[in-house]
C-alpha cells in the first residue's frame, strides 16, 4: 500500500490543481446558466489565452502575473465581441446549433494556432518556477499555491459582483427568466454577450494563472475541455458552488488517480465520472432540478 | 429513369473508370473520398438521418480498427473473416452506449457530450491494457496477397472504397424510403411528438447507433488493412470524429449525398491548400490551414445553410 504521507501530498496537489480548474469551470457554467449554451470552445479558448500569456512574456518580456489583468480584460473583450459577431448571430437560438458552432470555432482555434505558432511544446521560464513551501511531507510548488488563492480570490470577487451589482443582477434576471428579465427594460442580448465575455475573461485570468508552471501547445484546449465539462455537470449546470466543489474533486480524482493508477490510466477517472454522472444523476450534485 | 437515376449511373460510371486512367497518387486521394464518404454516412445515419449529433463517433471506428487487428495479428483470424467479427464489435458498442445513454434520457448536446466522453474512455484504455500493445500501436504483417486484404495495386483498395461507399450510400437511400428511416426524421424534427404517434423512440434510437456503429467499424478495418499499424490516437483520436461529422453537415446532414459531397470538398479545399502551400513557403503547414477554412465553412454553414452544400442544388423551389 502507499504511504499515507504519499496519498495526503497527493490529495494537496489534487486541491492546488482543483483551484485552477474551478476558475475553468466557473466561466464555463455561468455561460451555461446564463445562455442554456454548451461552449464547446471553452478548452480553445483557453488554449489561446494561454498563448497570448506566452507572447506577451516572450516578446515584451512581461510576467503572468502582471499580465493578468490585461489578458482578463482581452479575453472579456475577445468574448463579448465573438458572442455579438458570431455565436449569438449564427445560431438562430437553437441550442444544437451553438453546439455545432463553438465546435466550428474550436476547429478554427486550434489549427490557427498551429498554423501560426507551429506545434511545439511552449513553456515560460519564470524565477519563481522552482520555489517550494512545505507542508508536512508535502512540497508544495509556490506558483501553484499563488495561482489556488488568485483563482479562489477572482471566484470570491465574481460572486459578489454577480450578488452585488446592478448588471450581476440584470445576468442573475436574465437567467431565470429570459422574458421576465426582457419585461423590465434589460438588453437580453447585450447580457448574453456580457455573460460569454465574463466567461471567457474567467479563462483568460485561468491561463496566466496556469503558464507559470504549465505549457501550451495547440491542442492544449482538449485536455482542458473535458475536464471543464466534467466539473460542470458534476457540481450542477449553471451552479457556481456546485463549479467550486466539483473543480476539487476533479483535481483530488485526477491526482490520486495518477498515483494509484498510473499516467496513463489515471486519466480515465475524470472520463468515468462524467459518464456516470450524466447517466445517474444529470442534475449533478448542485443542480436545480429542470 | 429518372434524371437522378441517370446522374447517379454517370457519377458511378465514372467513379470506376477513373483509376484505370489516373496516375497512382490520384487513386489514392479518390480511395480516401470514397473511405471518408463510407464512415462519414455512418454518422450522418444517426446524426443526420435521426439527429443523434454525436461527437465521438470515433469510439466505432476505433472499436472495429482494434478489434480486427487484434483478432488477426494476436489470434492469427484471416482479415477477411475479422471485418464482419468488429462489425459486430462496433454494432454492440454502438448498442451499449445508446442503451445507456437513452435510457438515462439524454438528448441533443448532452448524447453529444457523452459520446465523446466513451470515446476517451476507449483511448485511455487503448493505451493502457496489455493486449492493444498500448501506446506503441499495432502493426498487421505485411504480406500483400488479396487473401490477406492487402493489395500490391492500389487499384483493388480504390475499389472496396468504392463499393463501400455505394453500399453506405443504398443505406441512406432506403432510409429516405422506408418506414424505419421515417420514424427516425419524425425523432428528429420532434421526439415527443414522434412519441405521441406510438413510435417507440428508445428502440428505434437504439437500433439506428447499433447500425451506425456497426457501419463505422467496417471503416476501421478498412483503415487498419490500408495502413497496417493503428495506434490509440489515429484508433480513438478526436479528429476522425470530428472529421465524419464535418464531412456530414458541410455537405449536408440527413441527405443521402452529404457526406459524398463533404468528403469531395474537403478533399478538393486539402489539395488547394497543398497547392497554395506550394507556392507560398510560409503556408508550410498545409493540414491545419484547411482545417481552418473547414471550421469556418462549418460555421458558415450551420448558419446559413441548413442542408450544407446540398442545399445549394437544391435552391429552386420543388413545385414551382
Amino acid at each position: 500500500m502507499l504511504d499515507p504521507q504519499i496519498i495526503f501530498a497527493g490529495v494537496l496537489n489534487g486541491l492546488l490543481a482543483g483551484g485552477i480548474y474551478v476558475l475553468v469551470a466557473v466561466g464555463l457554467t455561468l455561460i451555461y446558466g446564463v445562455l442554456h449554451i454548451i461552449n464547446f470552445a471553452h478548452g480553445s479558448l483557453l488554449m489561446l489565452a494561454m498563448y497570448a500569456v506566452f507572447w506577451l512574456w516572450r516578446l515584451v518580456g512581461v510576467d503572468p502575473y502582471v499580465a493578468l489583468p490585461v489578458v482578463t480584460a482581452g479575453a472579456f473583450i475577445f468574448g463579448f465581441v465573438l458572442y455579438r459577431l458570431v455565436i449569438g448571430r449564427f445560431s438562430h437560438g437553437r441550442d444544437e446549433n451553438v453546439l455545432l458552432i463553438t465546435l466550428g470555432l474550436s476547429i478554427v482555434f486550434d489549427n490557427a494556432a498551429l498554423l501560426f505558432f507551429g506545434g511545439e511544446t511552449q513553456t515560460i521560464d519564470v524565477p519563481y518556477a522552482g520555489s517550494f513551501v512545505q507542508l508536512g511531507a508535502a512540497f508544495l510548488p509556490l506558483p501553484k499555491l499563488i495561482s489556488f488563492g488568485a483563482s479562489l480570490l477572482i471566484c470570491v470577487i465574481l460572486g459578489l459582483y454577480m450578488a452585488k451589482s446592478d448588471t450581476g443582477k440584470a445576468i442573475r434576471a436574465v437567467a431565470k427568466e429570459r422574458q421576465g428579465a426582457r419585461l423590465v427594460g434589460i438588453d437580453v442580448d447585450n447580457i448574453f454577450a456580457i455573460s460569454y465575455g465574463i466567461g471567457i475573461a474567467c479563462l483568460g485570468a485561468a491561463a496566466c494563472l496556469l503558464m507559470p508552471t504549465f505549457y501550451v501547445t495547440p491542442t492544449s484546449g482538449n485536455a482542458f475541455v473535458l475536464v471543464a465539462f466534467t466539473i460542470v455537470v458534476l457540481g450542477g449546470m449553471g451552479s457556481f458552488i456546485g463549479a467550486a466543489v466539483g473543480g476539487f474533486i476533479i483535481g483530488i480524482t485526477e491526482a490520486l488517480g495518477g498515483l494509484f493508477l498510473g499516467e496513463q490510466l489515471g486519466q480515465i477517472g475524470i472520463s468515468l465520472i462524467f459518464i456516470l454522472i450524466l447517466l445517474l444523476k444529470p442534475t449533478g450534485l448542485f443542480g436545480s432540478r429542470a | 429513369m429518372s434524371r437522378q437515376a441517370v446522374l447517379c449511373a454517370v457519377g458511378l460510371g465514372i467513379a470506376v473508370i477513373y483509376p484505370l486512367l489516373a496516375p497512382n497518387y490520384l487513386i489514392n486521394i479518390g480511395m480516401m473520398v470514397f473511405f471518408v464518404a463510407f464512415i462519414g454516412q455512418s454518422w450522418n445515419i444517426a446524426g443526420g438521418f435521426a439527429g443523434q449529433t454525436s461527437f465521438g463517433h470515433v469510439v466505432f471506428f476505433g472499436t472495429g480498427a482494434y478489434t480486427s487487428t487484434i483478432l488477426q495479428v494476436t489470434y492469427s483470424w484471416n482479415p477477411w473473416l475479422a471485418w464482419p467479427a468488429a462489425m459486430l464489435a462496433g454494432g454492440i458498442v454502438g448498442w451499449i452506449i445508446a442503451f445507456l445513454s437513452f435510457r438515462a434520457g439524454l438528448r441533443g448536446s448532452y448524447f453529444a457530450l457523452i459520446t465523446l466522453a466513451f470515446a476517451e474512455v476507449f483511448r485511455i484504455l487503448a493505451n493502457s491494457v496489455p493486449f492493444t500493445r498500448g501506446g506503441l500501436g499495432m502493426l498487421i504483417k505485411a504480406d500483400q496477397r488479396p487473401i490477406n486484404f492487402q493489395f500490391k495495386d492500389p487499384i483493388w483498395i480504390y475499389y472496396i472504397a468504392l463499393v463501400l461507399c455505394v453500399i453506405s450510400l443504398l443505406i441512406a437511400w432506403r432510409l429516405t424510403r422506408n418506414r424505419f428511416g421515417a420514424r427516425l426524421v419524425a425523432i428528429r424534427e420532434n421526439e415527443d411528438a414522434a412519441r405521441a404517434l406510438g413510435i417507440d423512440v428508445f428502440a428505434e434510437k437504439v437500433k439506428v447507433l447499433t447500425l451506425s456503429g456497426a457501419m463505422c467499424a467496417a471503416g476501421g478495418t478498412f483503415y487498419a488493412q490500408k495502413y497496417l499499424y493503428i495506434d490509440p490516437s489515429i484508433a480513438f483520436g478526436v479528429d476522425k470524429s470530428v472529421e465524419m461529422l464535418l464531412v456530414s453537415m458541410v455537405g449536408g446532414a440527413g441527405t443521402i449525398f452529404g457526406p459524398l459531397i463533404g468528403s469531395v470538398a474537403l478533399t478538393v479545399i486539402n489539395e488547394v491548400t497543398r497547392g497554395l502551400a506550394s507556392v507560398v513557403p510560409a503556408l508550410k503547414n498545409v493540414q491545419p490551414l484547411s482545417l481552418v477554412v473547414y471550421g469556418i465553412m462549418l460555421v458558415l454553414i450551420v448558419a446559413r445553410l441548413p442542408d450544407g452544400l446540398m442545399g445549394l442544388f437544391r435552391r429552386k423551389p420543388r413545385h414551382a
